[in-house]
């Protein structure tokens, strides 16, 4: 048994895991049943950080995230990645900037609608 | 001078909603004024995941859910007036405010108060020491780095567990800093439980409780912190002291609501929150002036300002569309045992409609515990919790029918189960 | 060659240039930090103290009282925030009532105008937040409190308008005496003057040695001070001090031009000048102090500790002198309380010595004595109005505490003294100097110092070289 805080939601539950079946106890929610067993697996995050923007007179960086979670063990070298990124305005929301970060299969995506 | 039947003051999370659900509500002259060059206040810094699960049902970054709103905002006829900010406001709601398209004296009807609120510095907390550069308040950071496109250090210390200084713990660490501790006076934490997850343990950040900052070193930059171990009443333990080198101090000490316009109103204030007193419908001493979001009371999510903003919102409308409604007998909401505010802090059982709803925060980190209202000796309603700390908000909703009749006093306080 | 050097630019170095530049002179003003008003002028109590405290007929009992009526001219011509608010020195105990009526006899005697012992009654009247266990008190109605920063930026711009030139970053490290002249070694070149006035502060004593021994030591003494919320400014509404006791010189609680409560000092041994750290302890000290006097103090509403280091020598009295080996230098050290007060009277003496010395004080023809200054807080409705409409840039709010706009920054920026860190557009403007703390403002503040100066955003300090703000740029470029 592995007990994870669970991360979907400010509720942040103690769940138990178990190592081998993935069962989980302690969850509030089905979202919480999937973290806990996804945690134990193979742990995966949300990624979230900025990308150079250009064009725009009241911003440098653009905001960005990933489209879906990638693996956590890839948070640092994904983060350094997006250094090479680069966006013009004008800048709509969800417009994907990498289709595939990483090899991961998850994209990049703008997270703020920047038109000037 | 220009009239409106509301002017909502700020263009963050609070007033995007209250504008929208009063537009809703069917008022049709409605003014936001607000001091950035942009709506969405302090969500567009906020580029991190986990805001909207309540009121959108999905995961959402700071920018994504003040987009949102700013896009339903454009579907209403809501004036908007950004760069400018107000300085004045007045007890019979005139609002005098600056831009650079000029200086004007306008008069609402009702006005919404959602100016958010600002971060305790270092003054607050008066610590000792050197005064070098190096030293932000977790938001100042946030908005160099996320906004600005600046990196403010490359070894930092975060003092406070505020989720502010967490998320940018987690940030500074993904942009190439090394983030040495995370110092914490209090026994617990005062961030949210999964945010010390994902953006210290995720990244081997030590969390120090029952720690503080002890000395500040540094002339040019900073160049040193030293932490020490606090005994219960907070006092630093000689012989426990931890140096760290480090060229960046981030403070995540505290929010305070930025109440200087309703100070200056006459506006009757609770020095517990340090926002407005208010009823059930988010109304001030003042009638027809509102107050909902992190100027009434500092939130850990935004999904709750929202909510809070649109019976704000909806409120103001009620007032110009259906004036004389304000009437009838006032009960008193304040803090028992182990609670250390209320909001609302009055309530018009007559205009309570089904029930209303309370917020408070608990003093204390608690196991199985009950929420008890009591008036008097009676105990009026009773909530049960599994878990509850400081750090989060707490909130019941009280039936019109279990309100007592009559002037009272309701008393909002938890008893911890017997273990 | 220049005709005279002075050394330092705080409010005294300040304070000698503006008088000097009334004269066909060339002067340089040579200045170690990068801003004027950064040593002792940086941190200090900003009263204009009356003149009662100095023992009479001393040189410093005629400075004081001189300075004080000095500093009310110069406020009125240069723009400078003073307000005579008077001030009190309780009598705490029975004990301490000779006390205050030895500094009424010594406020007759050095010509303080207006000076009168007050009941407990009159001064619980006058101040109804003091202590009721006040017995007595002194008033001296002529004390004021004054923007020390801007005072000393006043003069030494107005000095820069009428041709003096000021040198920044500009560091002393030695001084070679030759025949008619000194060269003074700095580390931007060296500058040759036929005059040399020495204002240096903490440093009074390193800077003489470059060419003869003192006869006195600088002891620096550190002070330690709350500065309070705007929303504590009215707590009391005149200078209110302590008469020492065996806890030391006792502490003062004031208001500030700026609308806050200031609280303090302490005074305890310094290491140098940069040795303006505050500690707990201090503060405790002042925090126990001050309630003495105001027992109902809400330190609760602290929006900044500070210190400052006093350049006390170990002499009672100022040690203004003409050298006797160098007679064309003259030494303006051991300025300690109340050389803030008493600064344009030092400089007018410090004047009449380099005269004695042979130093030629023709006027000049066109002197501007007059520097204006547009502060939108302090405007009616009608001039806010007016002032967006001619310039939009006033419009725009940068510190929303102090209520700032990016018009008196861009004035600032532009002025005759430039300034080019966060603190130096503190000490100009106020933005940063509310209950944030600059929290909100100062990355605005830092886009305009980089805009209107053209200097990269690394390289904005919060003070001198060494304090930059920032540490790189994200996202630099990578593969991906």
């Amino acid at each position: 048994m592995r007990e994870v805080i669970c991360i979907v939601c400010p509720r942040g539950c103690r769940l138990q895991v178990d190592e081998t079946s993935y069962a989980v106890t302690g969850n509030h929610c089905e979202r919480g049943a999937d973290y806990g067993a996804q945690e134990v697996k193979a742990p995966t995050r949300t990624l979230t950080s900025t990308v150079r923007l250009t064009g725009s007179h009241i911003l440098r960086r653009c905001p960005v995230k990933t489209n879906g979670t990638i693996p956590k063990a890839l948070m640092l070298d994904a983060a350094k990645a997006l250094d090479a990124i680069e966006v013009s305005v004008p800048v709509h929301v969800g417009q994907v900037l990498v289709e595939n970060l990483l090899g991961t299969g998850v994209a990049l995506v703008a997270t703020r609608a920047i038109n000037e | 001078m220009k009239h409106y039947q509301l002017i909502v003051i700020g263009g963050g999370p609070a007033g995007l909603a209250a504008a929208i659900a009063a537009w809703n509500a069917g008022l049709r002259e409605v003014l936001i004024i607000e001091r950035d060059q942009v709506l969405g206040g302090i969500l567009n810094q906020c580029i991190h995941n986990g805001f909207g699960l309540t009121h959108f049902k999905e995961e959402l970054t700071g920018p994504e859910y003040a987009g949102r709103f700013i896009d339903q905002l454009a579907q209403t006829g809501v004036e908007v007036k950004c760069d400018t900010m107000v300085l004045q406001l007045t007890q019979d709601r005139q609002v005098i405010c600056t831009g650079p398209a000029g200086y004007e004296i306008l008069h609402a009807q009702s006005i919404v108060l959602a100016m958010g609120c600002r971060e305790r510095t270092r003054g607050a907390i008066q610590t000792p020491g050197d005064r070098p550069a190096g030293i932000y308040t977790a938001g100042t950071a946030q908005r160099y780095l996320n906004i600005e496109g600046y990196m403010v250090g490359k070894r930092v210390v975060i003092l406070g567990s505020g989720d502010i200084g967490l998320i940018m713990a987690r940030r500074m660490t993904l942009e190439g800093a090394k983030v040495l501790a995370c110092v914490e006076v209090m026994p617990h934490s005062s961030g949210l439980t999964r945010n010390i997850v994902q953006c210290l343990h995720d990244y081997d950040i030590p969390l120090y409780l029952s720690h503080t900052v002890t000395d500040i070193r540094g002339h040019g930059r900073l160049e040193q912190l030293v932490v020490s171990e606090v005994d219960a009443n907070r006092k630093p333990i000689p012989g426990t002291e931890m140096i760290f080198d480090c060229d960046t101090l981030l403070l995540s000490v505290g929010l305070l609501p930025e109440n200087e316009l309703t100070r200056m109103a006459g506006i009757e204030m609770d020095p517990r929150t340090n926002g407005a007193v208010v009823f059930e419908n988010n109304e001030t001493s003042i009638p027809g002036i509102f107050s909902c979001g992190n100027v009434l009371q500092v939130h850990d999510l935004v999904d709750f300002v929202s909510a809070e903003a649109i019976r704000a919102g909806e409120a103001a409308a009620t007032y110009v569309l259906h004036p004389g409604e304000g009437s009838g007998e006032v009960l008193t909401v304040g803090p028992g045992l182990d609670v250390s505010y209320t909001v609302p802090q009055r309530i018009r059982p007559a205009q309570a409609g089904a029930g209303v709803e309370i917020f408070f925060r608990v003093r204390r980190v608690t196991g199985s515990a009950v929420i008890l209202v009591r008036c008097g000796e009676q105990v009026v309603a009773k909530f049960r919790r599994e878990h509850m700390a400081p750090g989060e908000m707490e909130h019941i909703r009280v039936p019109k029918a279990l309100l007592p009749q009559g002037p009272a006093h309701l008393e909002v306080s938890i008893e911890e189960a017997a273990q | 060659m220049k005709d005279v050097a002075i050394i330092g630019c705080g409010v005294i170095g300040a304070a000698m240039a503006y008088t000097l530049s009334k004269y066909q002179l060339d002067i340089t003003v040579l200045e170690k930090h990068s801003d004027v008003a950064s040593g002792t002028t940086k941190a200090n109590s900003a009263i204009i103290h009356a003149g009662y405290d100095p023992q009479p007929n001393t040189l410093m009992a005629k400075l004081n009282v001189e300075g004080n009526l000095m500093a009310g001219e110069i406020a009125e011509k240069l723009s400078v925030p003073f307000r005579r608010v008077g001030s009190l020195v309780l009598a705490l105990s029975e004990a301490e009532l000779p006390h205050i009526q030895e500094l009424y006899r010594r406020g007759l005697a050095n010509g303080v105008p207006g000076i009168t012992l007050l009941s407990r009654e009159e001064t619980l009247k006058k101040e109804p937040n003091l202590t009721d266990t006040v017995c007595g008190s002194l008033w001296a109605p002529s004390a004021g409190i004054i923007d020390p920063w801007e005072y000393a930026t006043a003069m030494a711009e107005t000095a820069v308008v009428n041709g003096v030139d000021l040198r920044l970053n500009t560091k002393v490290e030695s001084i070679t005496a030759q025949a008619d002249s000194f060269v003074i070694h700095t580390n931007r070149g060296d500058v040759q003057a036929r005059y040399l006035v020495s204002a240096a502060g903490v440093d009074a004593a390193a800077v003489r040695s470059m060419l003869e021994t003192p006869s006195y030591q600088i002891m620096p003494s550190r002070g330690e001070y709350y500065l309070l919320d705007r929303s504590e400014g009215q707590v009391v509404g005149s200078v209110v001090f302590q008469c020492p006791n065996e806890l030391g010189k006792g502490v003062l609680v004031s208001p500030t031009v700026h609308g806050n409560l200031i609280v303090g000092p302490n005074a305890v041994p310094a290491e140098g000048a940069e040795d303006n750290k505050v500690t707990a302890d201090g503060l405790a000290f002042v925090a126990a102090a001050a309630k003495r006097s105001v027992p109902g103090l809400n330190l609760g509403a602290n929006i900044r500790n500070f210190a400052g280091v006093r350049a006390n020598s170990d002499q009672d009295a100022f040690r203004i002198e003409r050298s006797e080996r160098y007679p064309h230098l003259v030494d303006l050290a051991g300025i300690k309380s109340p050389g803030l007060s008493a600064a344009p009277a030092i400089a007018f003496y410090a004047a009449k010595l380099l005269l004695e010395a042979g130093l030629e004080l023709v006027a000049k023809e066109h002197f501007v004595d007059r520097r204006e200054k547009i502060r939108f807080a302090s405007l009616s409705d009608e001039e806010r109005a007016a002032l967006i409409a001619r310039d939009p840039t006033y419009g725009r709010v940068i510190c929303r505490c102090q209520t700032i706009t990016e018009g008196e920054i861009l004035a600032a920026l532009r002025s005759p003294i430039p300034p080019r860190s966060i603190n130096a557009i503190k000490r100009r403007t106020g933005a940063g100097m509310g209950r944030c703390q600059g929290g909100f403002c100062s990355p605005r503040v830092h886009e305009l110092i980089v805009r209107e100066l053209g200097i990269d955003p690394l390289d904005v300090c919060l003070e001198d070289e060494g304090s930059e703000l920032l540490v790189g740029e994200t996202k630099t470029g990578g593969a991906l």
